[in-house]
């Protein structure tokens, strides 16, 4: 037991001195140095030669240039240094690995096969299926929580009397992480609503045609509050003086919401069809605590009969993208087709995004 | 008299509004209300009545000393370990995200425009399509340098930078925008060294966008799954909170009572953190998503 605390404590000194204490120090004794012998510059540069004046001046010397460049770089070393190695470098380097038959052994002796991956997931009607559930999920999951976070935000902006409780009650579920709700609504939905009877006898996680319906319930249930904020701050900037102004004019509450909320929250509205489609996309942790990615059900009709199946092969109903990318690659161990099929995703997330704030910003300046 | 029937309509009005908020609200907590009762269970209890409430409420110190006991989730390193990469990735994050927006906006030529637009197009990378090459990436540092980053603090804290950096550039960036050069200046002709004015004037100004940091990346770092479950790995040694209730759970697979109890003792730091930061973590999370 002491053995394994000390080995803990030495595991944490290390990284906080490799981590923080290191590059602080070196930097901190570098300008120090640099500011000691800030005595008059001895002219023996007509000596050097031509690279040496040059990096005198712009990097190592006392000018003001050359102060301002170690700055520059120093300062930005860490944190793009740590982004170009852990996310620009493990980009440019998928785009490649995707047109190779990688597998899980990192032996380097992959092979350049071309675009055949990209082949291979267009023809597997498992990863279509995986993509079209996406899709209809993501549809289905935004328009849930946007409804409920906006009347949640009405509910809670009418100046009633509990208004810091509803807030910070419904905003709660949003603090946990998806994983352990995932775990909590498993329960749920299998044992505690189970015994309710009614339409919950049947657990909705079961059967293939209602786990997609289960897993929006969790999610609106956790994402809706965080959502409502956003909301609520839109709805607490629309000038006093605009709703006082339609009430005199005797707008109905529904003319007023209609005429002046809605409009005047458009930007907010943007905000939240973004963060939602993004979040809805990516889900993954919920998923994987949750169901998995089962049950198993048949194929729909539309998609077998595109790729003229006679018979529907059985498919996972909750197996949305990024849990098929990750299981592709790591229970199948084809490293190659799952890196092709999250460069996919990746293109199609960025382009429906794109399309999705560009729409939305155009209709915000005609409202 | 004339005014009260409008008054009296506008009262039932709110009152009943203020009972559906109570019902909503009493909706919102039936999963947590189902978890405390479930993990004073035992096994069998559960499995007969799962929606009443316990016999015996003494049950839920037994399944929490079982918990504590248990070495496949050991809940005490776990959370100490998710105390220590969040703390450690959260400063880190802020400190050099600030330092390097800082430059960015203060430089003011075309290579840090580009490097800038370069953080931004980071943000709409999404971690499944890094997620494979980084694995590969890790395995490869360590047989280039000997230096092991997977299941280490230092593999998963810097690659928390790495994937925190753009939206924390982005936001300091924003705001040290706004924050007159005059107060630099004058420090410099005082005789602070640049870095001292980082340091000494900058860093302290931009206080309100680091609480919003730390909240953002806070959530996001402590209950992240995907990232700990490549780089440390379900059965690591730096296991954080979310990977050992996943353990747990796959282990015991269909054992409620330890699985609701170790959901109910991974949430709870998290929501008595907010009973008394509230207000923090609401404006955070709000004003973060708005930028």
């Amino acid at each position: 037991m002491i053995e394994k605390i000390l080995r803990r404590l030495i595991l944490v000194i290390v990284t906080i001195f490799v981590i923080l204490i290191l590059p602080f120090h070196s930097l901190v004794r570098w300008f120090k140095r640099k500011s000691r012998d800030n005595a008059p510059i001895v002219s023996d540069q007509s000596k050097k030669g031509f690279i040496t004046r040059y990096i005198d001046d712009f990097w190592l010397g006392n000018s003001g240039r050359a102060q301002n460049n170690r700055v520059f770089v120093f300062f930005l070393l860490p944190s793009l240094g740590a982004f170009l190695l852990f996310v620009i470098y493990p980009f440019v380097h998928g785009l490649f690995l995707s047109l190779t038959n990688w597998t899980g052994l990192n032996t380097g002796n992959e092979s350049f096969i071309g675009f055949e991956n990209y082949r291979i997931i267009f023809s597997d009607v498992r990863f279509i299926f995986s993509f079209a559930q996406t899709i209809l999920y993501s549809l289905m999951n935004i328009l849930a929580i946007n409804v409920v976070a906006f009347l949640l935000a009405l509910l809670v902006t009418q100046k009633l009397r509990l208004e810091n409780i509803y807030r910070a009650g419904f905003f709660m579920p949003n603090l946990i992480g998806g994983l352990v709700l995932g775990y909590i609504w498993q329960f749920v939905f299998n044992r505690a609503l189970v015994s309710l009877g009614g339409v919950f006898a049947n657990s909705w996680l079961a059967s293939g045609s209602t786990a997609l319906f289960g897993l929006i319930v969790v999610v609106t249930w956790q994402y809706a509050g965080y959502i409502m904020m956003i909301y609520i701050a839109a709805i607490q900037n629309i000038p006093l003086d605009l709703v006082e102004a339609s009430k005199i004019d005797g707008a109905t509450a529904i003319q007023r919401l209609k005429l002046i909320t809605l409009p005047m929250i458009a930007q907010a509205f943007t905000v939240a069809m973004f963060l939602t489609l993004v979040t809805s996309f990516k889900q993954f942790d919920t998923v994987m605590s949750l169901t998995q990615g089962g049950p198993a059900t048949t194929l729909p009709t539309w998609i077998g009969a595109f790729y003229g199946l006679a018979d529907m092969p059985v498919v996972q109903s909750t197996n949305l993208i990024a849990i098929n990318i990750y299981q592709e690659a790591f229970s199948r161990y084809q490293m190659g087709v799952g890196q092709a099929k999250a460069i996919v995703f990746f293109g199609f997330l960025l382009v429906v995004s794109l399309l999705q704030v560009y729409y939305n910003k155009r209709r915000e300046i005609e409202l | 008299m004339s005014t009260s029937p409008i008054k009296k309509k506008r009262s039932f009005r709110r009152l009943f509004l203020e009972l559906f908020g109570i019902g909503l609200l009493l909706l919102f907590f039936f999963p947590f209300l189902i978890v405390i009762i479930n993990s004073a269970k035992s096994a069998t209890e559960i499995i007969s009545t799962p929606l009443s409430f316990p016999t015996d409420w003494s049950n839920l110190l037994r399944n929490i000393t079982e918990i504590l006991g248990r070495n496949n989730i050991d809940y005490f390193s776990s959370f100490f370990n998710s105390i220590f990469i969040t703390s450690v990735s959260l400063i880190t994050i802020g400190v050099f995200s600030a330092m390097a927006a800082w430059v960015l906006v203060r430089t003011k030529t075309k290579y840090s425009m580009f490097i800038f637009l370069f953080f931004l197009a980071g943000m709409v990378i999404p971690f499944q399509v890094v997620m494979l090459p980084l694995v590969r990436l890790l395995e490869t540092l360590r047989s280039l340098t000997g230096i092991q980053f997977k299941d280490t603090y230092h593999g998963v804290i810097l690659a928390y930078i790495g994937f925190g950096a753009p939206l924390s550039v982005f936001l300091f960036h924003g705001f040290i925008k706004s924050i007159p050069l005059d107060i630099e200046e004058a420090a410099i002709i005082d005789g602070c060294t640049k870095p001292q004015v980082f340091f000494k004037i900058v860093l302290p100004v931009l206080k309100p966008v680091f609480v919003t940091l730390l909240v953002l990346n806070g959530m996001w770092i402590w209950n992240d799954y995907l990232l700990p479950v490549l780089v440390i790995g379900l059965g690591g040694s730096v296991k954080t909170l979310p990977l050992s209730v996943a353990n747990l759970a796959g282990f015991y697979d269909k054992e409620w009572g330890l699985i609701l109890t170790s959901v109910l003792m991974a949430a709870l730091p998290v929501l008595i953190l907010f009973l008394f930061a509230q207000k923090h973590i609401i404006k955070g999370m709000t004003s973060g998503a708005i930028k």
